[in-house]
């Protein structure tokens, strides 16, 4: 059959004098590849809800290549990440994302551009999946003038279009979540704020208040959890009285959901998407998720857990994987087309690294800019009273 | 009879951090009452390391992991508690409970209630940690009476003023350095000793000169050190006064030093608004030395912005030993 194939779009190449033997060859594997499929996933556990999300998922071919492809870059991404800090390109703090993406793609999936999202400092894939590029990102790390908050923000701090970061302190960007909620509830258009946290988080009082604000206000707020297991390098055992996070809202209706597999991730986030949106207030997602780095670069990640443990998630339950089988054995795509989509997600983070490598520093007058918004330019004091710097908004 | 050769006193070189784990250690020896927690002191052996081994020797109930709520602060009658914050920067979320409880208790009971409670952590800038992990909060608790609050510079200070805070019967605040922790100082035989103390409130007169006061805390003296020693090149003798304890501040020790130098500056990695430098400032024009200063006071700071995280932004907001150099050649005239 390929080659077969490969006869055709060789005879038109030459015929026509273009490369439309390429097309041929797509069009005919299109064809052959199933464009539709539904996939069984795994029942949330529910809290004060009557009813969940479907236990059944439909992905449409592209669909599940798309979210392949995010899935993937930001694995790479991270990986690149962890590279370069080894060889101290990057410095300072740097929360690695890997195993966790299914987390970030599947609630993109279900939410609007023009939906807004908050989460804490494990934060890279998040930025990617609001619409900054791996080349901003990866520019921002080694603190680069290229660079999406311009070489100032560093790690934590990266923000986007209805992307509010990239937060250093614990639990405090919940409030902050809520805040956009109230912002959303405010205006009128019908959107809704994802407001993510980990489980160390879980355990802040901040979070109590924000539940009981968005509860008794019903603010437009989708409140996640990201359960990784461990805040830092204490288990969720060590630091919660319960750790049925889902439930922690009290008189919050809320979902444990299966963060490891995308497909349940977007229809959990879509159902409590439609809550939110229909009036009836916050809810609370748990994503049972895992992450392969320590809690950053400075945590090996094996003091605490073991080696077999780690070795174990990836090899049964990694996302990507999970993915990639589901629809190779639904013929949905081909093994060659995922290598392809490798490769080329492989070649994007080599360039944006070429560039987050050598595009130069940020410029000393940038120094004091951006303390203040909309302001006439004022004088900032530099280290001694000789020194007067320039500050513009 | 032959007289035995007498070897004189055994100096070590010690880290910051060994010094402050010997200072807990000795005291959590010395007294059952004191205890550690925070977040990761224990099983993963500190954050920075500096509670290495502890958990290890003393157990779970010297020992506390706490999770990530670091608002409850115990002030369990009758122990005394040795809390510690990942980073200054954290105490923010606690800091309602570290002034309205902590510091004006004793002062609000007239003298019922006291609290013998020792705050401690990293504080400052690290390296590339950005706008909310590098505040310095020396100002901040400084300002407050009730509060007592030391910032070490090297080991010796470290274990001296850590183990005076723990045995001090009021709120004391110990603002450490993590870029301080990994590096070696001499401790003398006397700092070896299991009951060497520092007093609280009192400087510390590093190097001796005639030309120029410069007063700092903590990683400053360090840097106002390493300017005397270029400076002195050049016939420029400066006083290095190491403040240790910036509340209560000795003022004294600075206004003797400036009544023979007659200049003065100060360093500190903090922003200029309210800082220690304007403190200082403040108080010598308030007291005797004002009469024998031959120009204004300088103050070197850290720039006023929020950090930032790219390396050439970072490095230019904070005081460069040249920033030092400058300064006391401005002061000077020269």
């Amino acid at each position: 059959m390929k080659t077969m194939l490969a006869i055709i779009s060789n005879a038109l190449c030459r015929m026509t004098g273009r490369n439309a033997g390429a097309r041929v060859v797509v069009s005919r594997s299109f064809a052959d590849f199933t464009p539709q499929a539904t996939f069984d996933i795994k029942k949330c556990d529910l809290h004060r809800l009557e009813e969940g999300p479907p236990v059944k998922a439909e992905l449409t071919r592209e669909q599940g290549l798309q979210y392949y492809r995010t899935m993937q870059t930001v694995r790479r991404m991270e990986l690149k990440a962890d590279q370069l800090y080894k060889q101290k390109i990057i410095r300072g703090f740097c929360h690695l994302y890997d195993g966790q993406e299914a987390c970030a793609a599947g609630i993109e999936a279900a939410i609007n551009p023009s939906d807004h999202l908050i989460t804490a400092y494990r934060a890279h894939g998040y930025t990617y999946t609001r619409g900054v590029s791996v080349k901003e990102i990866l520019a921002e790390l080694t603190g680069r003038r290229g660079g999406v908050a311009k070489g100032k923000g560093g790690s934590m701090h990266m923000y986007a279009p209805h992307f509010y970061g990239g937060n250093g302190i614990v639990g405090a960007q919940v409030p902050l979540g809520a805040g956009i909620a109230l912002a959303c509830q405010y205006q009128g258009k019908n959107q809704v704020c994802v407001t993510l946290y980990g489980d160390g988080a879980a355990n802040q009082g901040q979070l109590f208040e924000s539940y009981n604000m968005a509860a008794l206000w019903k603010l437009p707020c989708i409140f996640i959890c990201e359960n990784n297991k461990y805040g830092m390098g204490t288990s969720v055992e060590r630091a919660a009285a319960s750790t049925d996070y889902y439930k922690r809202g009290d008189f919050i209706p809320g979902l444990r959901v299966d963060g490891m597999d995308v497909l349940c991730v977007r229809e959990a986030t879509q159902f409590a998407a439609d809550h939110c949106r229909a009036g009836k207030g916050p809810i609370i997602m748990e994503l049972q998720t895992y992450r392969y780095h320590g809690h950053s670069m400075s945590d090996p990640g094996v003091s605490y857990r073991t080696r077999e443990e780690i070795q174990e998630v990836r090899s049964k339950s990694d996302p990507i994987s999970m993915l990639k089988e589901r629809m190779l054995s639904h013929n949905m795509a081909s093994v060659e087309e995922f290598k392809e989509i490798d490769i080329e997600i492989r070649k994007q983070v080599e360039e944006a690294t070429q560039f987050a490598t050598s595009d130069p520093e940020p410029p000393l007058e940038e120094l004091c800019n951006h303390i203040f918004s909309k302001n006439p330019p004022l004088e900032v004091r530099g280290t001694s009273p000789w020194s007067k710097l320039k500050s513009v908004s | 009879m032959r007289d035995f050769h007498r070897s004189a006193p055994a100096a070590v070189q010690m880290t910051v951090r060994d010094a402050l784990n010997q200072a807990m250690d000795e005291e959590l020896e010395r007294d059952e009452r004191v205890f550690l927690l925070g977040e990761e002191v224990a099983q993963y052996d500190g954050a920075y390391k500096v509670s290495r081994g502890l958990w290890k020797k003393y157990g779970d109930k010297r020992i506390i992991d706490t999770p990530i709520s670091e608002i409850n602060v115990l002030l369990q009658a009758g122990l005394r508690p040795i809390c510690e914050f990942m980073t200054f920067n954290f105490s923010m979320q606690a800091i309602d409970q570290i002034i309205n409880s902590a510091a004006k208790t004793y002062y609000m009971s007239a003298g019922l209630q006291s609290v013998p409670i020792v705050f401690r952590g990293p504080n400052g800038a690290s390296a590339g940690v950005a706008a909310q992990h590098s505040q310095c909060f020396a100002a901040w608790y400084g300002h407050c009476p009730g509060l007592k609050v030391v910032s070490p510079w090297n080991s010796e200070d470290a274990k001296g003023l850590l183990k005076s805070a723990i045995r001090d019967e009021n709120p004391v605040v110990v603002l450490e350095n993590e870029l301080l922790y990994g590096v070696p100082f001499e401790m003398s035989e006397e700092a070896q000793s299991k009951d060497f103390t520092i007093p609280i409130g009192k400087a510390k007169i590093e190097r001796q000169g005639n030309s120029i006061t410069l007063v700092a805390h903590s990683r400053y003296v360090g840097h106002c050190l390493d300017a005397a020693a270029v400076l002195a090149k050049e016939g420029i003798e400066c006083e290095v006064i190491n403040l240790r304890t910036i509340r209560p501040m000795d003022v004294e020790s600075i206004e003797t030093s400036v009544m023979k130098t007659n200049h003065l500056v100060t360093v500190e990695g903090g922003w200029p608004q309210f800082g220690i430098g304007a403190e200082i400032c403040a108080r010598i024009m308030e007291g005797p030395a004002f009469n024998y200063l031959d120009s204004p006071v300088t103050r070197v700071t850290g720039v006023d912005i929020p950090m930032p995280y790219a390396k050439i932004l970072e490095d230019h907001s904070l005081p460069q030993v040249k920033d030092i150099i400058f300064s006391v050649k401005k002061t000077l005239n020269i």
